[in-house]
């Protein structure tokens, strides 16, 4: 009866949180010994005192796997009950919001692209969050990759790559002459003709990462860093989502309390038309840009 | 009712649409996002001390925001619906803004700032100098997306917000610079991405059968869908898939493995604002799409609230085991939230009856354990940034304010009365009494084990923390150092959780008006 309310007293001052077994102790001590090796009781100690053992391991994954096949069968059975694919009768098809989008998109945004109308102006608001995830993830590729590097450790590298660098690769470097302008063009291209023709930012932006990245391989880092480095890409970033947050925050304003808006849509079909959507298909593009080639750059030498 | 007795309620009384602009109030919802949002981008610029000023600036902003919000609320008796634009939902984006939103949206706020500030010394001292503007960065955009996550009226803005919302959350975790964080980060990661692609693949296959992603919308066609019986089997995949989808993301019982390793190593500020907010942000969400998606009467025919209610009762069990046996001060306090969620999900579980005290409870400890955290950062001070109980024998002697502060937090998390954490258990049980014989049976008797739990590990804690000992035979008020802005937050703190376990019946009345406009 003693030792009980001892042990109790112990248990209220806290002693085990202090006097606990010291876990990298027990594991410095312990010989790894082969599961054949070890005895049922040494076996239950282990699953006991570390919450593992090898049995209870092989254990999990069989059935971590097995719910895994439950789970995708009970999907894939959920999906034999959907509406078949394209049916004019289908809820998602017949509701009024896609017959609005075509019958009065022309003049409600300007567009002649549907998909950019209702990406940027009618649902304005979930690209302006989609911009903000691109814009969030290449921060935190940023975070997890991007080293500053002394000055020591910068010259040493600038030799290494100098040493490495394909400077007699011909083929590469007349090829990239040739096609890098000629991207670059097209993806300015798709950016401008966002609201007239297929493509748009987020389309644009990727095919002009893809020339950043063709330069980048065939002429090496100092050169692309005479215009663009990490500073300019942080800026271009700021100025395109910063104005695509303002312009958005104007429109939503005035949209909300009726006000009249300076934004007019212009002339459909031309190509300084539908009010903010080229605007902003340009912010997006750079935007995606400067993500594509962030991404490459930081995994490729952990700096941009 | 409370508040028919305050001088402002009968002044709005003028009728007028939800969607009609008749006050500059109306605006204030949609500036705290753009705002935040906005300040995020620009922190990105600017050094790391002024990235902080803004954030802080903001958080101050967005609550006085969110407070005049509430108020004009209150008054107006009635949700209103802010169009994003010049075109209204369905066809384009809109929010939608109740008591009960707004009334979460300033708590947060407020939270937020109490958390960042009572762990600043420890941001400025983990994260890396050249790294520390993208952590006030993440924390914005973090922010940004909690409020637009409460005030969401559109499924496919929330999926947006919700990516948003993981990719900040595992950055701020990966901001402490050591390897045990780079290892919970991941798993953190990898959780979250399967409740974000589970809340996906719900949407999905709902814009299916229901051909709408705005709520109202969706509600009218799954009543319908119900009432025929169309689509049955989809429509309960469905609301399983948000059910465990969120409930990953939330630390609900079984999916909680990720949460001790991401809130135990973070730096402490981060802990505290992750705990508080982001795992409330979710069930949030999960309480708006009960009411306002699937509607309470399809959700009760489904049963699904009762298996959240047996996860609740396994996550307060089972948390406060996994607590007792830690050893280490901050993964015991974050083993506690997995019991403290637990409470939530009993609340929800409960049904109609039980979804006030849910509310409460989302509240109550988005006080609490932030409070909890910034102290445990605290003792690590005094015992060289060690959590192991050993090393911090005696510590709150070192820093009396911090230990009157744990002190507080581990009260109202056992339930003493006039703390905060009491109200919540009494509200959870008489609205057990509500319900059926067994689910009232259970969940009493979960909520006494539950609370004897709570008390076998909060008061070793406390005890071994006030231990004296030879190096601790004067007791020091504020630590070795001052740390003004932790002593403020934590005075703060203090107050919020007595006015929380005094006043509650003001916060239950504003909870229930906003729960009444939810249907």
């Amino acid at each position: 009866m003693i030792n009980v309310v001892e042990s109790l007293k112990n248990f209220v001052n806290g002693t085990q949180l202090i006097e606990s077994k010291n876990e990298t102790e027990i594991k410095d001590s312990t010989v790894v010994k082969k599961h054949h090796e070890t005895s049922f009781t040494e076996r239950v100690t282990a699953l006991i005192e570390k919450g593992e053992s090898k049995a209870a391991r092989s254990a999990y994954t069989v059935v971590a796997v097995i719910m895994a096949i439950i789970i995708i069968g009970c999907l894939i059975y959920t999906v034999s009950f959907l509406p078949h694919f394209g049916g004019a009768d289908n809820p998602a098809n017949s509701s009024e919001v896609v017959r609005a989008y075509i019958e009065n998109g022309i003049h409600d945004t300007g567009a002649t692209n549907f998909v950019a109308g209702m990406i940027l102006n009618y649902r304005a608001f979930d690209t302006l969050g989609e911009s903000s995830v691109l814009f969030i993830a290449a921060t935190a590729v940023i975070i997890l990759l991007f080293r500053h590097k002394t000055k020591e450790e910068e010259k040493a590298e600038s030799v290494e790559e100098e040493f490495y660098e394909d400077k007699h690769d011909v083929i590469l470097r007349h090829g990239a002459l040739i096609l890098v302008p000629v991207t670059l063009m097209f993806g300015l291209y798709v950016l401008f003709n966002g609201h007239l023709s297929p493509g748009g930012g987020f389309s644009g932006g990727t095919i002009m990462g893809a020339a950043l990245i063709l330069y980048n391989l065939a002429f090496g880092d100092k050169s692309t860093k005479k215009f663009f480095n990490y500073n300019i890409n942080k800026v271009v970033k700021i100025i395109a989502l910063g104005f695509y947050a303002l312009s958005q925050a104007y429109a939503f304003y005035v949209g909300a309390n009726h006000l009249p808006s300076i934004i007019s849509n212009g002339v459909a079909g031309t190509i300084l038309s539908s009010g903010l959507i080229l605007p902003l298909n340009v912010c997006v593009g750079f935007e995606v840009a400067c993500t594509m080639f962030g991404f490459y750059s930081l995994f490729d030498r952990e700096e941009i | 009712m409370f508040l028919e007795l305050l001088p402002f309620y009968n002044k709005y009384l003028e009728p007028a649409s939800a969607y009609e602009i008749t006050n500059v109030v109306q605006n204030f919802p949609f500036i705290s996002i753009l705002l935040s949002l906005f300040i995020g981008i620009v922190c990105l610029a600017v050094r790391p001390k002024t990235a902080m000023k803004l954030v802080f600036f903001n958080l101050g902003a967005c609550f006085l925001l969110g407070l005049s919000t509430l108020i004009y609320c209150i008054g107006r008796g009635d949700y209103f619906i802010y169009v994003m634009g010049q075109f209204p939902a369905p066809f384009g984006n809109e929010i939608r803004v109740g008591v009960l939103e707004a009334l979460m949206a300033t708590a947060f706020a407020l939270v937020m700032f109490l958390s960042l500030m009572g762990g600043l010394k420890h941001i400025f001292h983990d994260v890396l100098p050249e790294k520390q503007t993208y952590y006030f960065l993440m924390m914005e955009f973090l922010f940004t997306s909690l409020i637009a996550l409460i005030y969401t009226n559109d499924l496919f803005t929330a999926y947006v917000f919700v990516e948003i919302n993981t990719l900040t959350a595992c950055a701020i975790v990966m901001l402490k610079h050591s390897k045990e964080t780079l290892v919970a980060t991941a798993r953190y990661l990898m959780m979250s991405l399967l409740g974000s692609g589970l809340i996906m693949i719900g949407i999905s296959i709902l814009y299916d059968i229901s051909g709408h992603l705005l709520m109202e919308d969706i509600k009218v066609a799954v009543t319908a869908l119900a009432k025929t019986g169309k689509y049955k089997l989809p429509l309960e995949v469905v609301i399983c898939l948000f059910a465990i989808g969120l409930g990953i993301k939330s630390a609900l019982y079984p999916f909680h493995s990720w949460l001790p390793d991401a809130h135990g190593t973070s730096t402490s500020g981060s802990s505290a604002v992750l705990s508080g907010l982001v795992l409330k942000a979710y069930i949030i969400l999960l309480i708006k799409m009960i009411y306002r998606v699937f509607g309470m009467e399809v959700i009760l025919n489904s049963r699904v609230l009762n298996i959240l209610f047996v996860l609740g009762v396994l996550a307060m069990t089972i948390g406060s085991i996994k607590a007792i046996n830690s050893r280490d001060l901050k993964r015991m306090i974050a083993y506690s939230s997995v019991a403290q969620i637990g409470y939530i999900y009993l609340g929800i579980g409960l049904g109609p009856a039980g979804m006030a005290a849910a509310c409460l409870q989302i509240l109550v400890h988005a006080y609490t354990k932030p409070m909890l955290f910034n102290t445990a950062g605290a003792f690590m001070d005094e015992a060289n940034g060690s959590r192991k109980f050993k090393d911090l024998v005696g510590a709150a002697r070192k820093n009396m304010w911090a230990g009157i502060g744990f002190a507080v937090g581990a009260f109202s998390m056992i339930g003493i009365p006039l703390f905060a954490g009491f109200v919540v258990k009494y509200n959870l049980a008489t609205a057990a009494l509500t319900t059926t014989k067994l689910k009232a049976i259970v969940a009493l008797v979960a909520l006494v084990i539950s609370t004897v739990l709570n008390a076998v590990y909060y008061i070793p804690a406390l005890m071994v923390l006030f231990k004296k000992t030879d190096d601790t035979k004067d007791i020091v008020l504020f630590g070795s150092k001052t740390d003004v802005p932790f002593v403020v937050s934590n005075g703060i703190f203090i107050i919020c959780n007595f006015i929380l376990g005094i006043l509650s019946f003001i916060f239950i009345d504003i909870i229930i008006m906003g729960l009444s406009m939810f249907a």
